[in-house]
């Protein structure tokens, strides 16, 4: 093979992985967790906030279909506010990321609610219960 | 030989459903939505199959020029394709009712989302190019190129914050499931290896018909 070919070759193959790379790592900082949020919170601005919902924090009005919680990640909490209902894999102590913006009245307002499960699972009569934990672990930064 | 491989496969994809709807028990924490994962977790490790064998059979077309080797980079891509639509598929049915979305632009489904568009683009540069010796090699560099976000897509789910929970049995350690859902697994990734041989196999001798008839 000539070497124009294989020179060619390479710079067309560093560009695609080039791409590839920068289009996944655009994609990268997919949440931002409690305590990025409240260390630097633009109002207006959106967001996906992932994080722990903290037990003993949700209320749900069925008739008015409000829905309040707050997100943390074990250093900082954010209360978050919803109109709708949430999947059903949602709920207290499990891990959630949401989609909204943080407003000048000092809490998110979410417009889509997510579940996020681990990757454990149970038969029935398994009590393992480390689930709040490794997601908690799935929260950590892994370059950091 | 690749009659028995497809009377194979079909058995163990009917034993296969069996574990999973039958034998396997309900999940605690998603129900009876967690079953989708029999077909999801196979699809998707079919997915990484095929383009891994791809990958090897480019390269070794590049190699030696030999037809047979691009002939089952053809059908391992063909057959790749397929498996990653249905793992998408799969994949967006179980997120809508545990996630509560169809889609969400996480690390590990864009990276899903460019490994199905670029094994796409190989298909349609096959198709694109008459000469069949041109159409092999410059599939050859694109099938190799397009492999290597097999990885990005298995490690984005560790490299990267996803929504997407990172593999429970694919990676290091004790798989992260009881024996009796993993036993279902287990039948289901064979079942479906089993099928992905069969079709390539089939795919492979019908390319090496069509270039005998053209030839």
């Amino acid at each position: 093979m000539k070497p124009k070919f294989l020179v060619g070759g390479a710079v067309i193959l560093v560009a695609l992985g080039y791409m590839i790379w920068a289009g996944v790592t655009q994609s990268a900082v997919y949440f931002v967790t409690p305590s990025e949020l409240t260390a630097a919170p633009v109002a207006g601005k959106a967001y996906r906030l992932g994080g722990l919902v903290t037990p003993g924090s949700l209320k749900w009005e069925p008739r008015s279909l409000d829905l309040a919680f707050t997100m943390s990640d074990g250093r900082a909490t954010v209360p978050v506010r919803h109109k709708g209902a949430a999947p059903d894999l949602f709920g207290e102590g499990r891990g959630a990321v949401v989609e909204g913006q943080w407003t000048a009245d000092g809490y998110f307002k979410a417009s889509l609610i997510m579940a996020k499960h681990s990757e454990e699972y149970k038969a029935p009569h398994d009590t393992k219960e480390s689930q709040s934990k490794t997601l908690l672990k799935t929260l950590e930064d892994p370059k950091r | 030989m690749t009659t028995l491989l497809g009377w194979l496969a079909a058995l163990s994809l009917a034993a296969g459903a069996v574990m999973g709807f039958g034998v396997a028990p309900r999940e605690v924490t998603q129900g009876n939505v967690q079953r989708i994962m029999y077909l999801h977790v196979p699809t998707a490790w079919v997915a990484y199959l095929a383009f891994g064998v791809v990958l090897v059979a480019s390269i070794a077309y590049l190699a030696r020029r030999r037809p047979g080797a691009d002939r089952v980079a053809h059908a391992s891509a063909e057959v790749g394709v397929v498996f990653t639509g249905l793992t998408i598929a799969a994949g967006s049915i179980w997120g809508k009712p545990t996630w509560g979305t169809w889609w969400t632009w996480d690390a590990r489904l864009t990276s899903v989302a460019i490994l199905f568009v670029m094994y796409l683009g190989y298909l349609l540069l096959r198709g694109m190019i008459d000469d069949h010796e041109r159409a092999a090699r410059y599939c050859a560099v694109l099938g190799i190129v397009a492999a290597l976000d097999v990885p990005l897509v298995h490690f984005s789910v560790y490299w990267w914050r996803t929504l997407h929970q990172p593999p429970s049995v694919l990676k290091p350690g004790a798989a992260t499931m009881p024996p009796a859902i993993l036993a279902a697994l287990l039948v289901n990734l064979v079942a479906f290896t089993l099928l992905y041989v069969y079709f390539v196999a089939k795919r492979v001798r019908l390319l090496r018909a069509e270039s005998e008839a053209l030839a």
